[in-house]
């Protein structure tokens, strides 16, 4: 059998397309550039010994470093208390949410759970740790006068990194529970099984495989996690924190190159465990949409003891979040608590150039969103809808940026750009510059929205854009009057998710940044790390300012202007 | 709509598929050669699977043929995209744009030609009035029913005069009663406008009102090619005979010719049918009798034993097994007709004329 002519005939239509060709070479060329090309020259890097010979010397240098694998050791003892954390907390509220009867109050509390992470820098939990349960916290030395609790290390890492993901897990296991037909529960019940027995014999082995999903995908974040091992880690190196201080303080870039490679292949590893095994089986276990409503659990002993340890569980947490705010108006943290003061954002204007940070922030992720929203919904048009030789490369590459730390990633991009493509000097100009910066944001953001689009276009029927193709469309006027109105809503979340994830993002931008540019979260680690957690605290509430603003701002837009709830329906 | 109307040839056609679990590749359509004549309806029938949809799809320009030549009148249009091809598709799903009303969702493709916008209301409300959705311009697609929604995709479909028009199983989403109506209005909108229709569906009810010919596929190759009646009647297999309508099938070796009757041996006893081909001397045959062709009686044809008899109303249903073959009949108007009940013994009798000889 020959599929030679089908092949031909379909390339040659392809080519009758001179937009959509331009579009999928120009993708290729900057997932290329940006996302495989430093990640190729860490591998090439970390094999080239010293003296230009190829061989593991360098990989042998590292591993003869004691702190480099006691490092190994505690991020992977991090990454599985958090994980498994993650996930038990993450199942409780999910279980809660789907299972038990709520009040309103309830179920508002646990929607400002599920958001608080979003719309927060990632270091924010850190600081208010410190400052509540730290020597000077409010909790330790104030209420139970205990002056020597050390927050940093293990455990602060762990708690800190357990509160920051468990709502991405309750999110997915929501989700999963919420897909599980009841009836299957209810012919358990109908022979006789207890809830208990139910939720052991039936409902758990269904989501055992979204549980482990759950806790690979927080195990991933948590080992990629920068700021928070910064902050709280104390002496207590993760990884990344190893790979930004042996560039950063010893100045060794083959052997943070090395180190990179060792991180990329951790993640890597458990992310095609993920996605190609866990993924796969979750969506295999699951019976479908839900046949009709649940019975939600009225019994009053079951009910009021859950609600009320999630509620307070859930409290603690947004105490956590508004203990940054707040603690930006105490005249001293720890000491003087009255009267409130607006001096410590005075001082942010005044003495550390706060203007300048924010408005550097504020425009360089500015750019960066609306390009990122775009080119992942053209990345998830293409993966859906179109299908071409190259899709497969497409699709790999931008999920492939998905398992990639930011410190990873910066220290690629310091080796891959700083003496320009493959040490040339082609392209150097680039490096420095805020071009490269709106690049790493882009890059890092492109994944969440190639995800959210392709999951967005999945659910819409493939006819219609044919139809338009049919009637006389080519793609590009396909994509502009079909594609991009119907998913409006992902574009425009997709939009603000950018603009959060690039205006808090550190990990990767703070091996990168110059001096000539001065970065809202970058200032709030400096101060941190410095002590002086009050500056620290206000640079941080005014970056919750934007992002919060942005995501009210999204809302209200795609209220008025998205795609109108009648459309939705149809789908 | 003063067009040429323009036919549709395939010139051995094939496409191939890879089986995405066993990665085996087979033919979803083989070596398939057809012509459509301008102006007529034609329907591609066959079950799930026999390559019904690819071949419309191929026309329509989604799928590439891996072997052969697609011709759009004497127009090669192998290499053309779906956007630049002729023909225009009403979809089994509608494809409506939800974001948009009637009258836009049937201007799209009159926008995307940039017709002056007085042209294009006014063919766009001539072309509501011939689908009879007059008034529902301003109408959003999904304040519409199933059968006003395909409409509109008809609608769509037939404003960009294409030489041919394409559909995909178009009422399969409907209700029983009101795929009757739509077929009706279908084969009407057709004739008035006198376009050429290639038609894809697995029903044969459908297939039979609609058609001037009907092409019956299966396992990717054209089984046979007629009008209906040919290939109600005349079916070239047993495939063809079980597919269309229902079939007893009888075994019989031929004895003699008893002028223009062949003498069969079926079950043991003699019975005439029509010779409606060339047969060879003690080779058996298979004969194909529909089951309103035949017929119960006290003597006379080939006995059987009753072992269903079942009161549908319009007719008297009957299992009756002659020799070791099961026939299904049915007795039109059995108020005033002797009826048989099960485990009598009688005669199966048939119009000599009124069976094919496979």
């Amino acid at each position: 059998m020959a599929k030679g002519q089908g092949a031909a005939l379909d390339r040659k239509k392809l080519m009758a397309d001179p937009i959509l060709i331009t579009t999928i070479c120009v993708l290729i060329a900057f997932l290329t550039l940006f996302i495989l090309y430093p990640l190729a020259i860490l591998l090439v890097d970390s094999f080239v010994s010293e003296e230009g010979r190829f061989g593991f010397s360098v990989f042998k240098r590292i591993f003869d470093m004691p702190n480099f694998t006691t490092a190994i050791s505690n991020t992977l003892k991090v990454g599985f208390v958090v994980g498994i954390g993650s996930v038990l907390i993450g199942l409780l509220f999910a279980y809660v949410e789907v299972y038990v009867e709520m009040n309103k109050f309830v179920g508002g509390l646990f929607k400002v759970v599920s958001l608080l992470p979003v719309v927060s820098p990632p270091f924010v939990l850190s600081l208010s740790m410190i400052m509540l349960f730290g020597k000077s916290g409010i909790i330790t030395r104030f209420l139970l006068g205990i002056y020597d609790n050390s927050v940093y290390g293990f455990w602060g890492i762990a708690i800190v990194q357990t509160l920051t993901f468990f709502p991405v897990c309750y999110m997915m296991l929501k989700g999963l529970l919420k897909n599980i037909d009841p009836s299957l529960e209810e012919a358990a019940r109908d022979m006789g099984a207890s809830r208990m027995k139910v939720f052991t014999s039936v409902t758990f082995p269904l989501l055992l495989p979204g549980l482990g999903n759950a806790f690979l995908v927080t195990f991933i974040e948590s080992i990629a996690d920068f700021a928070n091992p910064m902050i709280i880690g104390g002496s207590y190196d993760t990884l990344a924190t190893t790979i930004y201080l042996q560039i950063t303080g010893a100045y060794d870039k083959a052997g943070a190159a090395a180190m990179a490679v060792v991180l990329l292949c951790i993640t890597l590893m458990m992310f095609m465990v993920q996605k190609y095994y866990l993924e796969a089986k979750t969506a295999a276990t699951l019976t479908g949409k839900a046949s009709r409503a649940r019975m939600f659990i009225t019994d009053r002993s079951v009910k009021i003891p859950l609600t009320i340890l999630c509620s307070l569980m859930a409290l603690f947490v947004i105490l956590m979040y508004v203990c940054v705010p707040i603690g930006s108006f105490f005249p001293t943290w720890g000491y003087k608590f009255f009267p409130l003061t607006g001096k410590w954002f005075k001082l942010v204007f005044t003495r550390y150039h706060g203007f300048k940070a924010f408005k550097d922030s504020f425009v360089l992720s500015f750019i960066a969103s609306p390009i990122t929203a775009l080119l992942s919904m053209i990345i998830s048009y293409l993966v859906v809808k179109r299908s071409f030789r190259a899709k497969g490369f497409i699709e790999a590459v931008s999920m492939l940026a998905m398992a990639v730390p930011g410190t990873v990633l910066g220290v690629g991009f310091i080796r891959g750009f700083a003496g320009g493509v493959f040490h040339t000097g082609f392209l150097q100009g680039l490096y420095g510059t805020g071009t490269l910066l709106v690049i790493v944001f882009i890059v890092r953001s492109l994944p969440t929205g190639t995800r959210s689009g392709i999951s967005a276009l999945r659910q819409i029927d493939k006819s219609i854009e044919e139809s338009a193709y049919d009637m006389g469309a080519d793609s590009f006027t396909v994509f502009m009057t079909v594609t991009l109105p119907l998913i409006k809503d992902s574009f425009l979340s997709g939009l603000v998710t950018a603009f959060v994830r690039s205006i808090t993002a550190i990990s990767a931008i703070i091996l990168l940044v110059t001096p000539q540019f001065l970065l809202i979260t970058v200032q709030i680690n400096e101060f941190a790390e410095k002590g002086s957690f009050s500056l620290a605290c206000a640079f941080a509430t005014i970056l919750i300012l934007i992002t919060y603003s942005a995501v009210v701002l999204m809302n209200i837009f795609i209220k008025y202007f998205g795609t109108s709830r009648k459309i939705k329906e149809d789908f | 709509m003063a067009k040429e109307k323009k036919g549709v040839t395939l010139e051995h056609i094939s496409k191939i598929y890879k089986d995405p679990k066993t990665g085996k590749e087979f033919y979803a359509v083989q070596d398939t050669s057809l012509t459509i004549e301008p102006g007529t309806f034609v329907t591609l029938l066959g079950p799930s699977g026999c390559g019904k949809t690819t071949t419309l799809r191929m026309i329509a320009g989604f799928e590439s043929p891996d072997e052969g030549e697609i011709y759009l009148g004497d127009e090669p249009i192998n290499e053309l995209t779906p956007n630049k091809r002729d023909t225009a598709m009403v979809f089994q799903s509608y494809a409506l744009l939800p974001h948009y009303n009637v009258f836009d969702n049937v201007a799209y493709g009159l926008k995307l030609r940039k017709l002056a916008p007085e042209v294009i209301k006014e063919k766009v409300l001539n072309i509501l009035k011939l689908v009879k959705l007059e008034g529902m311009e301003g109408r959003m697609t999904n304040q519409l029913s199933g059968g006003q929604q395909q409409r509109v995709a008809l609608a769509r479909a037939l404003v960009i005069e294409p030489s041919v028009l394409l559909f995909d199983e178009p009422l399969s989403n409907l209700d029983a009663k009101l795929r009757v109506d739509m077929r009706t209005e279908i084969r009407r909108i057709q004739q008035e406008v006198g376009i050429t229709a290639i038609y894809v569906t697995h029903d044969q009810s459908e297939a039979m009102a609609l058609s001037d010919n009907i092409i019956i596929m299966n396992k990717g190759v054209v089984a046979q090619m007629g009008s209906p009646k040919e290939i109600y009647y005349h079916p070239n297999d047993k495939f063809v005979a079980d597919f269309i309508g229902e079939a007893n099938f009888l075994e019989g070796k031929y004895l003699k010719d008893e002028g223009e009757m062949a003498i069969l041996e079926i079950e043991g006893n003699e019975y005439p049918v029509f010779k409606n081909k060339d047969m060879k001397k003690d080779e058996v045959y298979t004969v194909v009798l529909r089951p309103e062709a035949a017929s119960l009686a006290e003597k006379g044809g080939l006995p059987c034993e009753v072992v269903l008899s079942c009161f549908m109303g319009s007719y008297q249903n009957y299992h009756v097994m002659v020799g070791n073959t099961l026939v299904k009949l049915q007795e039109f108007n059995p108020k005033h007709k002797r009826i048989y009940e099960v485990g009598e013994k009688c005669h199966l009798v048939f119009d000599p004329e009124s069976v094919h000889v496979l």
